[in-house]
């Protein structure tokens, strides 16, 4: 459903990614890695049309969404829960939510809105809180469930696990689990290899601007060059 | 001291805060969304005044009446000025919008000045001179219509803010802009159409203002210098602050005008500013960022 082919992106005079080819089909996770400063993010920022990329094309569903803006790509469904969150501060929780479907899902809001405090039920605790006094988890918990508001055809979550606990981490890898098995697609934007790789079927390390390796998850944990270098072992 | 005079003064200053607060209400929506105060403010506001003066003597159309008609126009003109000029030209950066805005001031108002010449015109209707008995003291009619008028419109835009999906967007364009985009939130758009309401609040502040006030090419310096004043001692972007900050002025330069004298009045004015300035720059109800 996303194919990306010789995607070349960067800031200004800054090449950052030069030729990434990625896939990711219907129903797949899809972990994509590499260590900070690789241009994981740029990859995120240009999928989400925030940026144009200097060269290469975007495909989604069939379509060409090269260079397209932010507002046609959320509409399509392509949807990106953000590293950092980037949650509503000054908005209560609730509105966050609201805001979710305000380009897409907009017709089902009420039903999502039980969907996503189903799946969060902190969130519904929380309900007229500002989003700035939540915890770092429950922003995480507000901006997925902000994400899932929209009725993402694919989601992308970046950074998801940065700043939380051990165990709200595996909470969350836990989650994406579940959502996927309910038939979302996810693209995964990780540092955290070792979990990344045993919640995806597939991943892609990144390198100095281009996929270094890719392949099965299983394949990828077990390679003995990887281990070494991104899983610490 | 007499307390009908002192009662008077206490009146005549909350009515004229109901007048201030309409401008102040648009000055802070705009700086809490934009982040920058909005230098051409008075120069929108004399050219509504204008144009609720020539739709009376051109036109016949009662000022009052002329609020859905002026909220449009200086809505269309504000959210046009944003997309044609400011937003063109700031290129994301917050001091180019301010140097816009003022550039566009000093174009305004010598525009103004070509075309109305710097005379100020007042205008008459029947009721400008009617006096309506308020407790100890005798009102003036247009006062007490622009005071509940503005109260009543500042209400209305402050439940559009809070309760429909372009006033959470506008909310959270302000603080996250880059969580909006990523909602899908046109960017650009809300803060084109933020501007607008904010110029829109000029055009019924001008309905308001115009049975009781001169028209000059200069006026709205009048009004944005006390505008800011509120605006800070309200807090730069809140709502509330706005409101209550534009009462609060009212009643300074109503009684500071009282004990000091007619001329003195805006002297408070100027040490509230000063003094909020010194002891609490972030206002009333600023959250202080």
């Amino acid at each position: 459903m996303l194919e990306v082919r010789g995607l070349a992106a960067g800031y200004g005079e800054i090449r950052v990614l030069d030729g990434v080819d990625i896939d990711v089909a219907e129903g797949e996770i899809v972990a994509v890695l590499g260590s900070n400063g690789v241009g994981k993010s740029t990859l995120n920022n240009n999928l989400s049309g925030l940026y144009r990329p200097f060269g290469g094309t975007v495909r989604f569903c069939g379509a060409d969404i090269t260079g397209a803006d932010p507002v046609r790509i959320v509409e399509m469904g392509l949807v990106q829960v953000p590293e950092g969150r980037r949650v509503f501060p000054n908005l209560s929780v609730r509105e966050n939510l609201l805001l979710g479907s305000y380009r897409r899902g907009r017709a089902n809001r009420a039903r999502n809105l039980e969907r996503v405090t189903a799946t969060f039920p902190r969130l519904k605790e929380r309900f007229g809180q500002m989003a700035a006094t939540l915890s770092g988890g429950e922003q995480q918990m507000l901006a997925i469930g902000r994400g899932m508001m929209s009725e993402p055809r694919l989601l992308i979550l970046d950074e998801p696990s940065l700043g939380l606990s051990p165990m709200l981490v595996d909470e969350m890898f836990a989650l994406i689990r579940e959502l996927n098995g309910q038939g979302l697609s996810i693209l995964l934007i990780e540092q955290n290899a070792v979990q990344s790789l045993e919640a995806a079927h597939r991943g892609y390390i990144i390198e100095h601007g281009a996929v270094a390796m890719s392949g099965k998850a299983a394949d990828l944990a077990a390679n003995p060059d990887l281990r070494a270098r991104y899983l610490g072992l | 001291m007499d307390a009908t005079i002192l009662g008077a003064a206490v009146i005549n200053g909350l009515l004229l805060g109901g007048s201030y607060a309409l401008v102040a209400v648009g000055l802070t929506l705009i700086y809490g969304v934009l982040h920058i105060i909005n230098f051409a403010h008075g120069s929108m506001l004399m050219l509504a005044m204008y144009g609720v003066y020539f739709l009376l003597v051109k036109a016949q159309v009662d000022p009052y009446a002329a609020i859905p008609l002026m909220v449009v126009v200086m809505y269309a003109a504000g959210y046009g000025m944003y997309r044609a000029l400011i937003g063109r030209f700031s290129h994301g950066k917050d001091e180019n919008i301010l140097l816009i805005t003022l550039g566009l001031s000093i174009v305004l108002e010598n525009i103004a000045l070509f075309f109305f010449t710097g005379d100020s015109r007042n205008i008459t209707v029947s009721y400008s001179d009617r006096m309506i008995e308020l407790g100890p003291s005798l009102v003036p009619l247009p006062k007490l219509v622009s005071f509940g008028a503005s109260l009543l419109l500042c209400a209305a835009l402050a439940w559009f803010i809070a309760r429909t999906d372009t006033g959470r967007a506008i909310r959270a364009v302000a603080k996250e802009r880059h969580g909006a985009r990523l909602v899908g939130i046109d960017v650009e758009k809300i803060l084109a159409v933020s501007y607008g309401i904010g110029i829109a609040c000029l055009g019924a502040a001008a309905c308001l203002l115009v049975p009781m006030f001169y028209v000059a090419p200069t006026v709205g310096h009048l009004f944005v210098i006390v505008a800011f004043t509120i605006v800070v001692l309200g807090g730069m972007g809140s709502f509330l602050g706005a409101l209550v900050g534009a009462l609060l002025i009212g009643l300074t330069e109503s009684l500071s005008g009282l004990f000091l004298g007619e001329a003195l009045g805006q002297i408070g004015i100027s040490l509230i500013f000063i003094l909020i300035l010194l002891f609490r720059p972030t206002g009333l109800f600023g959250g202080g960022r």
